[in-house]
């Protein structure tokens, strides 16, 4: 029953879908810290965890292990455990915020001249700054000289830093695959001004698929082997301007193009079939009936998301987790199933669409 | 379907002679001898003799007359293209055309082509970056691969150091600073100077100074020193470096060096108007960003800001923490918002903040302070209005005390431990409309762990939500203040900017600015002057 998508108000604004953090690189000295971080974290005690850091510092770890085996760590585990509904919205952000605060208290280390200049961004929209932040400390704590923009930086921002800087390339993160489309035209923008990019974070694939085909010129796993990469020697020039439509032949359909500009049309019109189809729902409070507009527009956005990069596996993933998440809140996955067949019955005429919306039911479908 | 029967040819004539055919022919028989040569060919190979083997051309002599596929090579400086007709007898007559003005025209053609490539890589790679050091990197770079062995590219300074940028012969670039006077090199004073126009020099190679010659590059055959033309300001000079196994430069080459140089100085001295025109656009802007808040007394701030173009990164909303002095003893906190957008407000929140700065020493009569920004105000030649709220912020035992004053601006929130939120009981007229201006002042504690949400009406009244174009609205900031209770500043900020911009999405938006004031949490909160742990919070 679709109803039931809205049951738990308190569930935070999906910031975290598919925000699954690859397993941390194993380091054992790190651990107990990691350990002892977590309990600051989870006690939002900022000067505790400060002290953790310092502590494990003091204790002879290597500066770049406790940035990515404790801190890092820490924060894979936030995403976990929100997943998981063992953390509320406001639990997530004081641990972000206090894993943010407590870098500052490792080693600065002056640049050497042999490294070169590195420019670290989030992809416009994203919010997710940690994992750039990570990557930026460790080129940092590696003697790279690094120019760190931050969470959201939109496209002509970061194209004005490079003209203004000349880095030797670009490391762009994004962790949300609804992110793909600003990233690929973030990437387009820095070749075109000459620059390598070397892109990161969840958005892009456990291996890299989509920064492969969004023409990145180099992609990384983890901050330590975006580090890895760079010192190995200088990516490899970027091809020539090009339109966007060169990479992704498919985007000639213009299927994402209608279906994107439509969005907001298809998130009211699905909505207003939803309560024709599902009478309780106009016993809905506003905030209900919001929440369940906001759960469809999610679908919405993911759904051109994966028309941009027509992957049925960035739709069908994106459900699954969401069904995860419903689940662990107590919401069956099921209810998802009448917003995916009132989009179909809307996008008819579209069929990259409707194969993804089918593949999305199949996603969704639980196996024998 | 019928076929039209073959063409009859008795009664024409069935061979062309030889004599009378309009090029040089030879008759070679089965041994390489020549067994007949027309007048034509008789000019072209002098030495040839009928009956005698055919000895020069070699390509001509050694071809195969029983296969029917045409040789070519040359004769003297013409080339010639010859086709053979193998005779029944065995003998081979070869037809021999000049192809000279074809092969010329062949090979410009080609090394035009070339040149147009090289140019407009060139001009790609030269228009991607601004950034003049990449610039210079670029245009050594392609130096070497097309125009020289190694080359370097030397910038215009007014310091007594030249900037220089080298691609070796092995395609290395390397950045450097020569501390050597340019006239230590032939023409290169000259050239840097830009003005006047001065041809391209060649020089000496045992004159260069050794900072010329990349290390390991061997002896120096050509040596040639370009202007770069800029855009009516010096652009600098590229020095192309060609070994002595080399052939020096020719015409051509010059002029096309002379082509890249062209693009090269436009190029460069374009990146070095942008870097001028943004340094002048930085020191401008920098007094009219909004400052990186950070703890302060014992208190959190943390503040975000968005300006509605995110092209821009000023705009009509500010924001400032002023800390305590010897005449105010209390943090002062502003926020405020002039009508307008861009920079030309931004300029007036300038001017703002510059008049509440000089009257920091009245900070303990909010009402009195706002008075006086008023009558600034009205008799500056602005227009425009302002609202702002003013915060004086002091720490007292765990809690914080805050003194709250609002000019017209959304009073702020305060969020409680238990995720209660009010609205601060603040009123007070706008700045810069009426002669005289009221205010009332609310006194607020904060709790540890309990936050002052400042805010300008660019998140109430952003517009957007999953269903296109609703208003945010103060019911929905509460609620999401209300799940910030007892998160940190810097948190508090994050989320309300986080959940402003989901709402808004692509669509477009206000100047948006938020200021969190917060009471910190923790264990170490007593130990605020401590000397090892603690220490943070001073």
């Amino acid at each position: 029953m679709t109803g039931h998508l809205t049951e738990h108000t308190d569930r935070p604004g999906r910031r975290d879908v598919g925000g699954r953090l690859p397993a941390p690189h194993g380091d054992d000295a790190a651990a107990p810290w990691a350990d002892k971080l977590w309990t600051a974290v989870r006690a939002a005690d900022e000067y505790t965890g400060l002290d953790v850091v310092t502590d494990a510092l003091a204790a002879g770890l290597d500066p770049e292990s406790v940035l990515l085996d404790v801190i890092g760590a820490v924060q894979r585990k936030v995403g976990t455990e929100w997943a998981a509904n063992r953390m509320s919205v406001a639990d997530e952000h004081a641990a972000t915020a206090i894993n943010d605060r407590v870098i500052a208290v490792l080693p600065v280390r002056r640049p050497a001249d042999s490294r070169g200049r590195i420019t670290v961004a989030c992809v416009d929209q994203e919010w997710h700054a940690l994992p750039a932040r990570l990557v930026s400390e460790t080129l940092r704590l590696r003697g790279w000289q690094v120019d760190y923009l931050g969470a959201q930086v939109p496209t002509a921002h970061l194209i004005s830093h490079i003209h203004r800087t000349g880095p030797d390339a670009v490391c762009l993160s994004s962790s949300l695959p609804t992110r793909l489309p600003l990233a690929h035209s973030a990437i387009t923008a820095v070749q075109a001004a000459g620059t390598p990019v070397m892109a990161g974070g969840l958005a892009f694939g456990a291996d890299g698929r989509y920064a492969r085909l969004l023409g990145a010129d180099a992609w990384a796993p983890d901050a330590r082997a975006a580090a890895d990469r760079l010192a190995a020697g200088p990516l490899s020039r970027p091809t020539p301007a090009h339109q966007a439509t060169d990479d992704l032949p498919h985007l000639r359909d213009q299927e994402y193009t209608l279906v994107a500009k439509s969005s907001p049309r298809l998130v009211r019109d699905t909505f207003r079939s939803l309560e024709q189809r599902f009478p309780a729902m106009r016993d809905y409070s506003d905030e209900q009936r919001e929440r369940t507009a906001e759960d469809i527009a999610h679908i919405v956005t993911f759904l051109t998301a994966a028309l941009y990069v027509d992957a049925d596996e960035v739709f069908g993933d994106f459900l699954v987790w969401t069904a995860e998440v419903l689940s662990a809140r107590g919401v069956p996955a099921r209810s998802l199933l009448p917003c995916l067949d009132l989009l179909k019955e809307q996008l008819h005429d579209f069929p990259r669409a409707c194969r993804l919306l089918d593949a999305g039911r199949t996603a969704l479908t639980p196996r024998p | 379907m019928t076929s039209s029967p073959a063409r009859p040819r008795t009664g024409a004539p069935s061979t062309v002679s030889v004599a009378a055919a309009p090029c040089p022919v030879v008759v070679l028989d089965a041994g390489g001898h020549v067994a007949q040569l027309n007048d034509a060919a008789r000019a072209l190979l002098p030495a040839a003799r009928a009956g005698r083997p055919l000895s020069s051309p070699a390509w001509l002599a050694t071809a195969d007359g029983t296969r029917p596929e045409p040789v070519d090579g040359e004769v003297g400086d013409r080339s010639f293209l010859a086709h053979p007709s193998v005779l029944a007898d065995g003998r081979t007559v070869w037809w021999l055309t000049d192809e000279t003005a074809y092969r010329t025209a062949v090979g410009e053609l080609e090394a035009e082509r070339s040149r147009t490539r090289f140019l407009t890589d060139a001009s790609s790679a030269l228009l991607a970056s601004l950034n003049l050091e990449r610039s210079m990197e670029v245009t050594a770079r392609l130096a070497t691969e097309h125009l020289a062995d190694a080359a370097l590219v030397i910038a215009p300074t007014a310091a007594r150091t030249l900037p220089v940028v080298a691609c070796d012969h092995r395609g290395q670039v390397t950045r450097s600073t020569v501390t050597e006077a340019p006239d230590t090199v032939p023409g290169l004073a000259e050239a840097l100077r830009g003005f006047p126009p001065v041809p391209s020099r060649w020089i000496d190679p045992a004159t260069a100074p050794d900072w010329l010659i990349p290390p390991g590059f061997g002896e120096v055959g050509s040596l040639v020193i370009t202007p770069l033309p800029g855009l009516g300001v010096p652009a600098g000079a590229l020095v192309l470096l060609r070994r002595v196994q080399q052939d020096a430069f020719s015409e051509a080459e010059e002029s096309l060096a002379g082509l890249f140089a062209a693009r090269a100085g436009a190029a460069m001295s374009a990146a070095r108007l942008y870097a001028e025109q943004n340094a002048i656009s930085d020191t401008l802007m920098r007094e009219l960003l909004p400052p990186t808040l950070r703890q302060m007394q014992g208190v959190e701030f943390a503040g975000g800001y968005r300006a509605s173009r995110d092209t821009e990164r000023i705009g009509g909303d500010f924001y400032d923490v002023h800390p305590p002095t010897e005449d105010s003893p209390e943090t002062l906190v502003v926020l405020g918002d002039v009508a307008g957008k861009g920079l030309e407000a931004a300029v007036l929140t300038g001017k703002i903040r510059n008049t509440l700065h000089a009257l920091l020493p009245m900070a303990d009569d909010h009402g009195r302070m706002l008075r006086l920004v008023n009558n600034a105000m009205r008799t500056s030649h602005h227009t425009r209005f302002a609202t702002l709220v003013m915060a004086s912020v002091r720490r007292e035992e765990r809690e914080v005390v805050l003194r709250l004053t609002s000019a017209g601006h959304p009073a702020p929130l305060i969020i409680r431990r238990d995720g209660t939120v009010e609205e601060a009981d603040t009123r007070g007229t706008l700045i810069g409309v009426l002669p005289a201006v009221t205010s009332r002042t609310a006194r607020v504690r904060l709790a540890p762990g309990e936050t002052c949400l400042l805010f300008t009406d660019g998140v109430t009244e952003a517009r957007g939500g999953p269903l296109g174009d609703t208003m945010f609205g103060d019911r929905r900031l509460r609620r999401a203040a209300a799940e910030c209770a007892g998160m940190p500043a810097e948190a508090v900020v994050e989320r309300i900017q986080m959940v402003t911009s989901q709402w808004i999405g692509d669509g477009r938006h206000d100047d948006i600015a938020v200021l969190a004031i917060t009471a910190p949490r923790g264990a170490h909160l007593s130990a605020v002057d401590g000397a090892t742990r603690g220490r943070y919070t001073a």
